[in-house]
């Protein structure tokens, strides 16, 4: 699996951290109540296919989306994570 | 048709001509008392004790592929006692139990093999976190023997004890731990619950749920409509799918976690060994073949495959732990996808959904668990109450933050077990 750094390039994988969903840039208020926290922490799609999910590129410490294929592990497109729509 | 050593004999000395199917092919019915989707190691269980210890017979097993075709057949096979936290200890104790009489019930032999399990420490602080270990393990009264090097070395002789970086202070032995045939137990589980009338469907997927006012009435499967009073849901890897087929969300994510397994060679491995610092373990299958593996790959994935990165990682773990390695040559590796839960421990409750069940968020240690689970499954589908040694295993707890049960210690989030 090669993942594109939006500063650095095409990279192998092994120089990226994984860091789950990307449901986790959109943080509910802090009164949002204890549903939308487990929403936001524990409930997850889960899909089989296309996902968005958060890389952290370890050697330039980028934060990037990935959209990418759960099934085939094509990745598709990374955007960096300040240039994503909140 | 019981088998038994007589049986073997009788068959080989006329042409193995007598010989039938373990199970019958039944066309489904319209109507089932229940349901259970996935033909796993837990669903299989959950239809066993269903009809021998609740007499609950009038039920179908629906299996998108073939029985065992997931993660069943896919994993490494250890099983273990080996756990802290009440909520956990007890049932993995109590599915020991059932392994160690698993022959005897299912008439089938399922290679169970208590070969002893030894897991290694590498320094004081992982010294001290056994010592609890083993004694939590001794007061749910399994055993734990703590070993110090020398002990490993008369047990391990082939691991590098020179080892400067993760030097070998002792291990954690647990004698009743070891390994048994995947693929045996879910044919074992299949055929006693066939043999009880338990119908089990192949080839059948799940593609939809059917609710009416908050309460199950049956499934839409690629062989059709069929009715059921309570549906389960015991798809491990696939639960995220079926679930959304009800509207339900979650808390699990899917990952792959791959395995390893070499040429067969002579007896050279006669334990399970775990190198935590390394995550690497490892052990040997019957045929000879060294069968070991490590982690996941740290993404989520419903590919049955792996990543080279964590092969090189596993390799480099099985060198630096018994350089012998290196002379063994690998045949296979394969991967299997892992229903993940946040706080690493499963999941055996009723959905909201009337007459709905669910069960998953086994992550990377489902196979020790199958007794265990279908026990309690059934338990719970037959009697609508928890069985006693799965009583912690609500699906609420994440949202209420009562009763999380994480065993590692390293909090209760996606991505962290
Ligand atoms: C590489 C690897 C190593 C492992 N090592 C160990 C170990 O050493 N010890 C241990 O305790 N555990 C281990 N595990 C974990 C263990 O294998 C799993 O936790 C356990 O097998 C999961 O439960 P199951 O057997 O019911 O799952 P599965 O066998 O995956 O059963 C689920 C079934 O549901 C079916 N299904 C899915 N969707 C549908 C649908 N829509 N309709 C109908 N059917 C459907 C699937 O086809 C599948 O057959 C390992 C796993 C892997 C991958
Ligand atoms: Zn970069």
């Amino acid at each position: 699996m090669r993942i594109t750094c939006p500063l650095c390039g095409t990279r192998d994988r092994r120089e990226f951290t994984w860091q789950g969903d990307a449901l986790a840039i959109h943080r509910p208020a802090r009164d949002a109540g204890p549903e939308a926290w487990d929403n936001y922490i524990h409930l997850r799609e889960n899909p089989a296919g296309k996902t968005r999910d958060l890389w952290y590129h370890d050697p330039c410490g980028t934060w990037a989306v990935a959209e990418r294929d759960t099934v085939t592990h094509a990745v598709h497109s990374t955007t960096l994570v300040t240039e994503v729509p909140r | 048709m019981n088998y038994s050593g007589l049986k073997v004999i009788w068959e080989g000395l006329t042409g193995n001509k007598g010989w039938k199917p373990m199970w019958r092919d039944p066309v489904p019915k319209p109507e089932y008392d229940v349901i259970i989707i996935g033909g796993g190691g837990h669903g299989l269980s959950t239809a066993h004790y269903l009809a021998k210890n609740h007499g609950i017979t009038n039920v179908a097993v629906l299996e998108k592929g073939y029985l065992g075709s997931g993660n069943i057949g896919r994993n490494t096979t250890i099983v273990r006692a080996n756990y802290v936290l009440p909520g956990n200890s007890e049932f993995y104790s109590h599915s020991l139990k059932l392994w160690e009489g698993l022959e005897a019930d299912l008439n089938y032999n399922v290679m169970h093999s208590q070969r002893g399990l030894i897991n290694l420490f590498h320094s004081d602080g992982q010294r001290d976190a056994f010592v609890r270990r083993g004694n939590s393990m001794i007061n749910q009264g399994d055993d734990a023997i703590l070993l110090d090097r020398e002990g490993v070395r008369r047990h391990l002789p082939y691991l590098d004890f020179d080892n400067t970086r993760f030097p070998i202070y002792g291990g954690l032995l647990h004698p009743r731990g070891g390994t048994a045939r995947h693929d045996a137990v879910a044919w074992g589980y299949a055929r006693a619950a066939d043999q009880r009338g338990v119908d089990l469907i192949q080839n059948c997927e799940v593609t939809g749920i059917d609710i009416t006012d908050g309460k199950v009435t049956g499934v839409q499967t690629s062989r059709g409509a069929i009715r059921a009073k309570k549906v389960a849901m015991i798809v491990a890897g696939r639960s995220s799918q079926v679930a959304a087929m009800a509207g339900m969300r979650l808390p699990i994510e899917s990952h792959v976690l791959q395995a390893f397994v070499t040429e067969g060679l002579k007896p050279v491995i006669d334990h399970v060994v775990s190198f935590g610092m390394g995550h690497f373990y490892i052990s040997q299958s019957d045929k000879g073949g060294l069968v070991f593996g490590g982690d996941l790959d740290f993404y989520s994935s419903y590919a049955a495959r792996g990543n080279l990165p964590m092969v090189e990682h596993v390799m480099e773990a099985g060198m630096t732990l018994m350089p012998m390695i290196g002379k063994a040559k690998v045949l296979r590796s394969w991967g299997g996808i892992m229903d993940m839960s946040p706080d690493g421990s499963p999941i055996i409750d009723k959905a909201h959904i009337d007459g709905l069940y669910v069960n998953c968020g086994w992550n990377y240690g489902g196979f020790k668990a199958v007794p265990a689970s279908g026990y309690a499954t059934a338990h719970l589908l037959a009697t609508g109450t928890p069985h006693e040694t799965a009583a912690s295993f609500r699906l609420d707890r994440f949202r209420t933050g009562r009763g999380i049960m994480d065993e590692e210690g390293t909090g209760s989030q996606h991505n962290l077990h």
